[in-house]
Protein backbone atom coordinates (compact mmCIF):
# COMPACT_ATOMS: atom_id res chain seq x y z
CA UNK A 1 0.00 0.00 0.00
CA UNK A 2 2.68 2.51 0.61
CA UNK A 3 4.63 1.04 -1.83
CA UNK A 4 1.38 2.34 -4.25
CA UNK A 5 1.14 5.91 -2.96
CA UNK A 6 4.70 6.83 -3.20
CA UNK A 7 6.21 9.07 -6.36
CA UNK A 8 8.95 7.62 -7.83
CA UNK A 9 12.09 9.79 -6.28
CA UNK A 10 15.14 11.07 -9.10
CA UNK A 11 16.99 8.41 -7.15
CA UNK A 12 14.78 5.45 -7.89
CA UNK A 13 14.58 7.05 -11.62
CA UNK A 14 18.34 7.31 -11.54
CA UNK A 15 18.29 3.29 -9.99
CA UNK A 16 16.42 2.39 -12.87
CA UNK A 17 18.95 3.69 -15.48
CA UNK A 18 21.33 1.57 -13.39
CA UNK A 19 19.49 -1.71 -13.45
CA UNK A 20 18.88 -1.73 -16.76
CA UNK A 21 23.04 -0.57 -17.55
CA UNK A 22 23.68 -3.53 -14.89
CA UNK A 23 21.23 -6.19 -16.87
CA UNK A 24 23.09 -5.24 -20.55
CA UNK A 25 26.08 -5.55 -19.17
CA UNK A 26 25.67 -8.97 -16.86
CA UNK A 27 24.10 -10.79 -19.42
CA UNK A 28 27.04 -10.42 -21.36
CA UNK A 29 29.75 -10.67 -18.78
CA UNK A 30 27.55 -14.49 -17.37
CA UNK A 31 27.99 -15.63 -21.65
CA UNK A 32 30.58 -18.35 -21.90
CA UNK A 33 34.44 -17.07 -23.02
CA UNK A 34 34.09 -18.21 -26.66
CA UNK A 35 36.26 -20.92 -27.75
CA UNK A 36 38.17 -18.33 -30.03
CA UNK A 37 39.75 -16.48 -27.23
CA UNK A 38 40.46 -19.63 -25.30
CA UNK A 39 42.69 -21.07 -28.29
CA UNK A 40 44.22 -17.82 -29.20
CA UNK A 41 45.85 -17.59 -25.17
CA UNK A 42 46.55 -21.31 -25.59
CA UNK A 43 48.66 -20.79 -28.84
CA UNK A 44 50.19 -17.29 -27.17
CA UNK A 45 51.32 -19.68 -24.02
CA UNK A 46 52.42 -22.03 -26.10
CA UNK A 47 54.73 -19.47 -28.74
CA UNK A 48 55.86 -18.26 -25.99
CA UNK A 49 57.03 -21.22 -24.32
CA UNK A 50 58.49 -22.44 -27.02
CA UNK A 51 60.61 -19.30 -28.08
CA UNK A 52 61.83 -19.95 -23.81
CA UNK A 53 62.88 -23.40 -24.07
CA UNK A 54 64.44 -22.78 -27.52
CA UNK A 55 66.44 -20.05 -25.74
CA UNK A 56 67.19 -22.33 -22.73
CA UNK A 57 68.91 -24.83 -25.19
CA UNK A 58 71.70 -22.06 -26.33
CA UNK B 1 79.45 -19.60 -16.91
CA UNK B 2 77.61 -21.97 -14.97
CA UNK B 3 76.91 -19.79 -13.01
CA UNK B 4 75.03 -17.51 -15.45
CA UNK B 5 73.50 -20.82 -16.54
CA UNK B 6 71.66 -21.82 -13.29
CA UNK B 7 71.21 -18.15 -13.28
CA UNK B 8 68.78 -17.88 -16.71
CA UNK B 9 67.24 -20.63 -15.53
CA UNK B 10 66.23 -19.83 -11.99
CA UNK B 11 64.70 -16.48 -14.01
CA UNK B 12 62.87 -18.71 -16.84
CA UNK B 13 61.38 -20.57 -14.12
CA UNK B 14 60.02 -17.63 -12.54
CA UNK B 15 58.54 -16.13 -15.80
CA UNK B 16 56.82 -19.23 -16.26
CA UNK B 17 54.71 -19.11 -12.96
CA UNK B 18 54.70 -15.18 -13.64
CA UNK B 19 53.14 -15.91 -17.12
CA UNK B 20 50.61 -18.39 -16.24
CA UNK B 21 49.47 -16.54 -13.47
CA UNK B 22 49.14 -13.94 -16.01
CA UNK B 23 47.13 -16.44 -18.30
CA UNK B 24 44.41 -17.41 -15.00
CA UNK B 25 44.02 -13.46 -14.41
CA UNK B 26 43.61 -12.57 -18.15
CA UNK B 27 41.38 -15.81 -18.09
CA UNK B 28 39.48 -14.38 -15.21
CA UNK B 29 38.95 -10.70 -16.58
CA UNK B 30 38.10 -11.76 -19.94
CA UNK B 31 34.07 -11.89 -19.65
CA UNK B 32 34.15 -8.49 -17.33
CA UNK B 33 36.83 -6.80 -20.38
CA UNK B 34 33.92 -8.46 -22.87
CA UNK B 35 31.24 -6.97 -21.41
CA UNK B 36 32.92 -3.62 -21.41
CA UNK B 37 33.72 -3.52 -25.08
CA UNK B 38 29.96 -4.93 -26.05
CA UNK B 39 28.04 -2.34 -24.03
CA UNK B 40 31.03 0.41 -25.46
CA UNK B 41 30.27 -0.81 -29.36
CA UNK B 42 26.84 -2.48 -29.44
CA UNK B 43 28.14 -4.84 -31.93
CA UNK B 44 29.13 -8.12 -30.52
CA UNK B 45 31.28 -8.89 -34.14
CA UNK B 46 33.03 -5.47 -33.56
CA UNK B 47 33.39 -5.95 -29.80
CA UNK B 48 35.01 -9.18 -30.14
CA UNK B 49 37.63 -8.24 -32.66
CA UNK B 50 38.49 -5.24 -29.98
CA UNK B 51 39.16 -7.87 -27.41
CA UNK B 52 41.05 -9.88 -29.67
CA UNK B 53 43.03 -7.50 -30.63
CA UNK B 54 43.26 -6.68 -26.61
CA UNK B 55 44.25 -9.72 -25.81
CA UNK B 56 47.37 -9.92 -28.07
CA UNK B 57 48.50 -5.92 -27.00
CA UNK B 58 48.37 -7.05 -23.14
CA UNK B 59 50.24 -10.56 -24.05
CA UNK B 60 53.06 -9.04 -25.62
CA UNK B 61 53.62 -6.90 -23.37
CA UNK B 62 52.96 -8.02 -20.08
CA UNK B 63 56.39 -7.45 -18.81
CA UNK B 64 54.98 -4.08 -18.07
CA UNK B 65 52.37 -5.04 -15.92
CA UNK B 66 53.37 -5.39 -12.44
CA UNK B 67 52.18 -8.19 -10.90
CA UNK B 68 49.80 -7.56 -7.87
CA UNK B 69 48.30 -4.40 -9.11
CA UNK B 70 44.73 -3.98 -10.96
CA UNK B 71 44.75 -5.95 -13.85
CA UNK B 72 40.99 -5.35 -14.83
CA UNK B 73 42.35 -1.78 -15.12
CA UNK B 74 44.82 -2.06 -16.82
CA UNK B 75 43.06 -4.24 -19.57
CA UNK B 76 40.49 -2.35 -19.07
CA UNK B 77 43.03 0.61 -20.37
CA UNK B 78 44.49 -1.65 -22.92
CA UNK B 79 40.90 -1.95 -24.89
CA UNK B 80 39.72 1.40 -24.13
CA UNK B 81 42.86 2.82 -26.24
CA UNK B 82 42.88 0.60 -28.90
CA UNK B 83 38.95 1.39 -29.26
CA UNK B 84 39.56 5.14 -29.22
CA UNK B 85 42.87 4.49 -31.88
CA UNK B 86 40.77 2.48 -34.12
CA UNK B 87 37.90 4.86 -34.00
CA UNK B 88 40.45 7.74 -35.38
CA UNK B 89 41.39 5.16 -38.07
CA UNK B 90 37.82 4.51 -39.25
CA UNK B 91 35.28 6.74 -37.72
CA UNK B 92 33.90 7.10 -40.77
CA UNK B 93 33.24 3.51 -40.71
CA UNK B 94 32.05 2.90 -37.71
CA UNK B 95 29.41 5.72 -38.09
CA UNK B 96 27.89 4.42 -41.49
CA UNK B 97 27.38 0.92 -40.27
CA UNK B 98 24.77 2.60 -37.21
CA UNK B 99 22.13 2.08 -39.49
CA UNK B 100 23.22 -1.68 -40.04
CA UNK B 101 23.34 -1.97 -36.64
CA UNK B 102 19.76 -0.66 -35.87
CA UNK B 103 18.19 -3.04 -38.15
CA UNK B 104 20.00 -6.17 -36.98
CA UNK B 105 18.70 -5.38 -33.40
CA UNK B 106 15.64 -5.33 -34.63
CA UNK B 107 16.03 -8.63 -36.02
CA UNK B 108 17.96 -10.22 -32.66
CA UNK B 109 15.59 -8.63 -29.98
CA UNK B 110 15.93 -11.67 -27.81
CA UNK B 111 19.72 -10.88 -27.61
CA UNK B 112 18.79 -8.08 -24.99
CA UNK B 113 16.28 -9.82 -23.32
CA UNK B 114 13.39 -7.72 -23.58
CA UNK B 115 12.10 -4.89 -25.32
CA UNK B 116 13.23 -2.62 -22.52
CA UNK B 117 16.55 -3.20 -22.27
CA UNK B 118 16.39 -2.53 -26.09
CA UNK B 119 15.40 0.67 -25.72
CA UNK B 120 18.27 1.09 -23.23
CA UNK B 121 20.71 0.02 -25.79
CA UNK B 122 19.67 2.13 -28.66
CA UNK B 123 19.73 5.10 -25.32
CA UNK B 124 23.13 4.39 -24.79
CA UNK B 125 24.25 4.00 -27.88
CA UNK B 126 23.22 7.24 -28.90
CA UNK B 127 25.33 9.21 -26.24
CA UNK B 128 28.73 10.47 -26.66
CA UNK B 129 31.50 7.39 -26.53
CA UNK B 130 33.22 9.69 -23.94
CA UNK B 131 29.80 9.73 -21.68
CA UNK B 132 28.67 6.49 -22.76
CA UNK B 133 32.43 4.89 -21.17
CA UNK B 134 32.05 6.69 -18.05
CA UNK B 135 28.26 5.71 -16.80
CA UNK B 136 29.48 1.82 -18.17
CA UNK B 137 32.91 1.54 -16.09
CA UNK B 138 31.18 3.00 -13.08
CA UNK B 139 27.54 1.90 -13.49
CA UNK B 140 28.37 -1.40 -14.49
CA UNK B 141 31.85 -2.44 -14.42
CA UNK B 142 32.24 -1.38 -11.11
CA UNK B 143 35.27 0.73 -11.05
CA UNK B 144 35.39 3.63 -8.55
CA UNK B 145 35.59 6.90 -10.22
CA UNK B 146 39.52 7.38 -9.31
CA UNK B 147 40.14 3.83 -10.99
CA UNK B 148 37.72 5.15 -14.23
CA UNK B 149 39.96 8.60 -14.51
CA UNK B 150 43.21 6.39 -14.53
CA UNK B 151 41.55 4.63 -17.70
CA UNK B 152 40.30 7.53 -19.42
CA UNK B 153 43.46 9.58 -18.93
CA UNK B 154 41.00 12.37 -17.29
CA UNK B 155 40.57 13.88 -14.16
CA UNK B 156 37.89 12.56 -11.63
CA UNK B 157 35.75 15.62 -11.64
CA UNK B 158 35.78 15.09 -15.62
CA UNK B 159 34.43 11.27 -14.67
CA UNK B 160 31.41 12.48 -12.37
CA UNK B 161 30.22 15.09 -14.90
CA UNK B 162 30.51 12.66 -17.56
CA UNK B 163 28.55 9.98 -15.40
CA UNK B 164 26.16 12.77 -14.76
CA UNK B 165 25.92 14.00 -18.25
CA UNK B 166 24.96 10.42 -19.33
CA UNK B 167 22.19 9.69 -17.02
CA UNK B 168 20.63 12.94 -17.34
CA UNK B 169 20.68 12.33 -21.06
CA UNK B 170 19.48 8.30 -21.07
CA UNK B 171 16.63 9.57 -18.71
CA UNK B 172 15.68 12.23 -21.67
CA UNK B 173 15.33 9.71 -24.22
CA UNK B 174 13.83 7.28 -22.51
CA UNK B 175 10.84 9.53 -21.06
CA UNK B 176 11.76 9.15 -17.12
CA UNK B 177 13.13 13.23 -17.03
CA UNK B 178 12.71 15.59 -15.09
CA UNK B 179 9.68 15.79 -12.92
CA UNK B 180 11.10 14.74 -9.42
CA UNK B 181 13.73 17.31 -10.46
CA UNK B 182 11.81 20.53 -11.91
CA UNK B 183 8.12 19.71 -11.08
CA UNK B 184 5.93 18.59 -13.76
CA UNK B 185 6.80 21.89 -16.93
CA UNK B 186 10.06 23.21 -15.99
CA UNK B 187 12.32 20.65 -17.56
CA UNK B 188 10.15 20.34 -20.14
CA UNK B 189 10.07 24.13 -20.36
CA UNK B 190 13.95 24.17 -20.42
CA UNK B 191 14.26 21.47 -23.09
CA UNK B 192 11.51 23.31 -25.14
CA UNK B 193 13.08 26.94 -24.93
CA UNK B 194 16.55 25.45 -25.57
CA UNK B 195 15.13 23.78 -28.69
CA UNK B 196 13.88 26.84 -30.25
CA UNK B 197 17.45 28.61 -29.42
CA UNK B 198 18.88 26.25 -31.96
Amino acid sequence: MFLQMKEPAPTEQNSDISQKLRSLYEAVQEEAIPDKFLDLLEKLDQAEQASRSTSDDH
Amino acid sequence: MTTDKAKNKTGAEESVSESSAFKRDLLATLPSLRAFAISLIGRHDKADDLVQETIMKAWAKQESFEAGTNIKAWLFTILRNEFYSQMRKRGREIQDSEGTYTESLSTHPEQYGSLDLKDFRKALDQLPADQREAIILIGASGFAYEEAAEICGCAVGTIKSRVSRARTRLQEMLGVAGEGDYGPDAGNAAVTSRAFIH
